[in-house]
């Protein structure tokens, strides 16, 4: 019995062989794309002069969200420039918002079907409760070796981590549909995509923007570890001040962080009250 | 040819109907089926046809398979034997496609818990089951403007269903139903969450529609009270089966088994009716701030000698006699208080309706049924007496 081991890690590693000489064609245009957007984003945001940015971001969280929150978002942007952070956070950001796009993109669709189909569910549980709990260091791995390092390694471990709430919510939400209501719409002679697009989608949105709201949180949290495999931004900051021992430098990456979340998590909490209000009506 | 024919019908819920419709036909009791197999009889043989324009209540306590009864009519449930005929049309045979189109067009639901959607209008609700079948936007607001019209929710059509009353919301369910124009009206314990007097004044709403629409109703029910009042017929169902089906009569006159005659003996109606059940409508009343004049005026326009008087949240003040208030006015006095009646019945809303009669003995004028904050909910004259315990009208109006 001494020499009893499960080779699982050498399974795992000749997997990863046989996939990357196979199929590293496929991984290199999947890597281009986001490459391409997560650049085109961020040089975006990063093409108008920072005053701007922060006017505009406060403006419209003022005018179309809250007043108070607006005058948060001039603040901590402000303060945010003034540390000398500014290129730092739009780099965050845009992986954050690429991270929620395709976090949302891939998701919600998936949520929906769980949400109709009970083996897919049950398929489709342990593993996200595998994305969500297995250590995030274990899948950068893999990232860096199909996507490089990089920002788009990044992303799809930021996309791996962000992409479970987005799918339990979503599949939630649906299922909480009230079964009367089912019924009715049944009862009327509602085809099933009548009933998903007439009753339950709109009826699981409220829950469904919560899990916008987590899949944006979770992204954000992936940030610093991101920044391990180059993602840049805040994180790589925080990383920095890490590796040279700088309490003051670590301190300023890292109140970069908080402050980008509690302002992303007030304007998602905020939209989605507003869908919720919508509901009440 | 009857307009809907149900043949022994069964229903189990479980992984092994076939073995229970076995044990069953065998006569094995539903107890018995639940602890051998596991499996649980919703319906057991059910036989019944419904001729067109009837009214057909079922009527059974909870979980004696009413509900699972007429969901599978629509098939909402699928029945596990038996055959159901809409209009000689094979409803157990019917393909997803044909089954879609016949609740489209054949049929309206209405539920017990109103199940509304919450993220519509009254109208967009009204307009539903015809946004499913693909009808033009115009076409569809036009039948759904007159449903909710037939329903006396005209004006109502912007509002969110959240913002109406019990009995308002179940009218937005039954204009939904109606908006189809179907020829059958599923009814699923439709009034049951109503309280008392919106209840009886849907109840009689829904008789003088039928009058008018004559649609094949099938309505589920729990209230003895309730199915008496509406069924052209009743089925009384137990444990799955029919125990007896017939007219109101036939059900209360010759019990076909020892459950029925339980079910209706327990009808003392003395002691089961309450006098919420046999009160009607506090109207009219007058308030403080009107005169003795306008007290007088109301009492004339009703023929009636005596009025309850309120403050402005409807607290029960007193009662006004015709009499006094005359002499009130001929005297000059304006202020209402001086001239209410000291001596009068008043009762809470669960009183029996046995207590109520040597009450009425000693009192003059109507007996006021008044809630625990003294708000007045109705009143009961002798008439409304008689007429709750002959099982029937006492809105007199």
């Amino acid at each position: 019995m001494t020499n009893f081991r499960i080779p699982l890690g050498e399974t795992v590693n000749n997997f990863f062989d046989e996939m990357i000489i196979r199929y590293s064609s496929v991984f290199d245009s999947i890597s281009d794309v986001l490459r391409t957007m997560l650049k085109g984003s961020e040089e975006f945001l990063l093409m108008w002069p920072p005053w701007f940015l922060i006017t505009v971001f406060s403006l419209l969280v003022f005018l179309l969200i809250e007043k108070k929150l607006g005058l948060f978002t001039v603040i901590s942007l402000i303060f945010m420039y003034g540390l000398d952070l500014w290129p730092e956070t739009v780099s965050t950001l845009a992986l954050i918002l690429a991270g929620t796009f395709w976090s949302l993109a891939i998701g919600v669709p998936t949520g929906i079907l769980a949400s109709q189909y009970d083996t897919f569910e049950k398929i489709l549980r342990p593993i996200l409760d595998f994305m969500q709990t297995l250590p995030s260091f274990v899948y950068l791995i893999p990232a860096v070796i199909f996507f490089g390092l990089g920002k788009v390694s990044g992303l799809v471990a930021t996309l791996i981590f962000a992409m479970p709430p987005a799918i339990r919510l979503t599949n939630l939400g649906i299922r909480q549909v009230p079964a009367d209501m089912m019924e009715a719409a049944k009862a009327f002679g509602s085809t099933r995509w009548q009933i998903l697009t007439g009753i339950q989608l709109p009826l699981a949105l409220p829950t469904i923007m919560a899990g916008v709201n987590q899949c944006i949180m979770m992204a954000l949290s992936m940030s610093v570890i991101a920044a391990m495999i180059g993602a840049g931004g805040l994180g790589r900051v925080v990383l920095m001040a890490m590796e040279t021992v700088n309490i003051g430098k670590g301190v300023e990456g890292g109140i970069g962080i908080v402050l980008l979340a509690i302002l992303l998590d007030r304007v998602t909490e905020n939209i989605s009250k507003r869908f919720g209000a919508a509901e009440e009506k | 040819m009857s307009k809907i024919e149900v043949k022994n019908l069964y229903k189990i819920f479980g992984k092994q109907p076939d073995k229970a419709v076995e044990l069953l036909q065998k006569g094995e009791s539903k107890e018995n089926i639940l602890n051998q197999t596991g499996q649980v009889v919703g319906l057991r043989n059910v036989s019944f046809s419904i001729k067109e324009g009837e009214i057909f209540v079922v009527m059974g306590l909870s979980g004696s398979g009413k509900s699972t009864l007429i969901r599978c009519l629509n098939r909402l449930i699928e029945p596990t034997r038996g055959e159901i005929f809409i209009d000689g049309e094979n409803v157990t045979d019917m393909s997803y496609h044909q089954l879609l189109r016949f609740r489209r067009e054949r049929l309206g639901m209405v539920f017990q818990s109103f199940a509304l959607f919450p993220h519509m209008t009254v109208q967009e609700n009204a307009e539903y089951g015809l946004k499913v079948q693909g009808i033009a936007k115009k076409e569809r607001e036009r039948k759904a403007c007159a449903a909710l019209e037939t329903v006396g929710l005209q004006g109502w059509e912007k509002n969110s269903p959240q913002q109406l009353s019990g009995g308002m919301r179940q009218r937005v369910g039954l204009a939904r139903a109606l908006a189809n124009d179907p020829d059958i009206l599923l009814m699923d314990e439709a009034f049951s969450a109503l309280d008392p007097l919106i209840r009886r004044e849907m109840q009689d709403e829904l008789m003088a529609l039928h009058a008018k629409v004559c649609k094949t109703i099938i309505f589920i029910t729990h209230d003895l009270d309730e199915a008496l009042k509406l069924g052209d017929r009743i089925a009384l169902m137990k444990d799955g089966e029919i125990v007896q089906t017939g007219t109101p009569e036939e059900i209360l006159t010759c019990p076909a088994t020892e459950y029925v005659a339980r079910f209706v003996e327990d009808v003392d109606k003395t002691k089961v009716l309450t006098a919420s059940q046999v009160m009607k409508k506090p109207e009219p009343v007058v308030y403080l701030k009107d005169g003795p004049r306008v007290a007088l005026h109301k009492m004339k326009d009703h023929g009636i000698s005596s009025i309850f008087v309120l403050d402005k949240n409807r607290r029960l003040k007193g009662l006004m006699m015709a009499d006094k208030a005359a002499e009130a006015v001929r005297k000059g006095i304006t202020a209402i208080e001086e001239c209410l009646e000291p001596d009068f019945g008043r009762v809470d809303p669960n009183t029996p309706v046995k207590d109520l009669f040597p009450l009425m003995a000693r009192v003059q004028g109507p007996v006021a049924v008044v809630s625990e904050e003294d708000r007045l909910l109705g009143i009961i004259v002798r008439g409304s007496v008689l007429a709750g315990l002959a099982g029937g009208e006492n809105e007199n109006d």
